[in-house]
C-alpha cells in the first residue's frame, strides 16, 4: 500500500504549483484553470484521509467540492465572456478598473 | 506492494509533469490539454486508492465536462497567446517565496503528524486501503447527506441562471 504522506506530499506539490500558475499567469482563462488545478490537489488530500481513516466522508466531501467546482465554472467562464466582451482582452492586466 | 508505488509514481510523476506544463505553456488551449492530463492522472490515483465512484466522477465532470466549457469558451473567445507584460516584481519574488513556503509548510506538517494516521485507523477497526463501495457511498448522500445533496441541486440551478444572466446579450 502507498504510504498516506506520499499522497499528501502530492497534494501539496499540485496546490503549490496551482498557486504558482495563479500568480504568474496573465490570461484569465488559465488563472482560472489554476484554481480548477488547487480544487483537484485538495480532492486528492481528500481521498488519501479517506482511505487512510477507513471512513468514505472524504470521498462524500470530493463529490460536495466536484459540484460546487462545476457550479463555479459555469458563473467564472460566464464573467470571463462578459470581460472579454467589454474589453476586447483577456489580459488581467487591463481589467484595472478597480485599481488605485 | 512495490507495483502499487510504481503505479503511483508514475501517475505522480504525470501529474506534476502536467501541473507545470499547464504553468509554461504559452497558449491557454495547451494549458487546458494539461490540466486533462493531471485530472486524468489524478483519477487514475483515485482508482488506487479504492475510490471507484470518485474516479468515475472525476473523469466524466472533471475531464469530460468542466474541461470542455473550458475549451469551448477558450475557442468561443478565440483566445491566443499569452501576452507578455512584465511581472511585477513586487508579485514574482514574494510569489514564488510563498508558495514555496506553503508546500513547505504543508509538507513539514504533515511528515509532523505522519505517526498520527495510524493511530486514526487502529481506532475504527477497519483495516484502511479497503473500504471503496459505491453502495456505501451511495447509502451515505441519500441518508446521512442527503439535505445537503439536495442543496446542491439548488445551487446548480442558480449557477446555470447566473450564468445565462451573464452571457447573455443585451440589445
Amino acid at each position: 500500500m502507498v504510504p498516506t504522506t506520499y499522497y499528501i506530499a502530492l497534494s501539496a506539490v499540485l496546490f503549490g504549483l496551482g498557486v504558482l500558475a495563479f500568480i504568474f499567469k496573465r490570461n484569465i482563462i488559465t488563472i482560472f484553470m489554476s484554481i480548477e488545478l488547487m480544487l483537484n490537489a485538495v480532492n486528492l488530500a481528500f481521498v488519501a484521509f479517506s482511505q487512510r481513516t477507513g471512513k468514505l466522508d472524504g470521498q462524500i466531501f470530493v463529490l460536495f467540492v466536484i459540484i460546487v467546482a462545476a457550479a463555479e465554472a459555469a458563473v467564472g467562464l460566464g464573467i470571463i465572456i462578459l470581460i472579454a466582451r467589454n474589453r476586447q482582452s483577456l489580459n488581467v492586466e487591463r481589467v484595472d478598473l478597480l485599481k488605485l | 506492494m512495490s507495483a502499487q508505488l510504481l503505479v503511483f509514481f508514475i501517475l505522480a510523476a504525470l501529474s506534476v509533469i502536467g501541473a507545470l506544463s499547464l504553468i509554461f505553456q504559452k497558449h491557454p488551449i495547451h494549458s487546458a490539454l494539461s490540466l486533462i492530463v493531471v485530472m486524468v492522472a489524478l483519477a487514475g490515483l483515485y482508482l488506487l486508492m479504492g475510490a471507484e465512484f470518485v474516479a468515475a466522477v472525476q473523469i466524466i465532470v472533471y475531464g469530460g465536462a468542466i474541461m470542455v466549457l473550458f475549451v469551448f469558451v477558450i475557442m468561443l473567445l478565440n483566445a491566443g497567446l499569452e501576452e507578455h507584460t512584465s511581472i511585477s516584481k513586487m508579485a514574482g519574488f514574494p510569489g514564488i517565496l510563498l508558495a514555496l513556503a506553503l508546500t513547505g509548510f504543508v509538507a513539514a506538517t504533515v511528515a509532523r503528524s505522519a505517526g498520527l494516521f495510524v493511530q486514526v485507523a487502529g481506532d475504527n477497526g477497519k483495516i484502511p486501503g479497503t473500504l471503496s463501495s459505491t453502495r456505501e457511498l451511495s447509502n451515505m448522500i441519500f441518508r446521512n447527506f442527503a439535505y445537503p445533496f439536495e442543496l446542491t441541486s439548488i445551487l446548480i440551478l442558480i449557477a446555470i441562471l447566473g450564468a445565462i444572466v451573464l452571457a447573455h446579450r443585451e440589445n
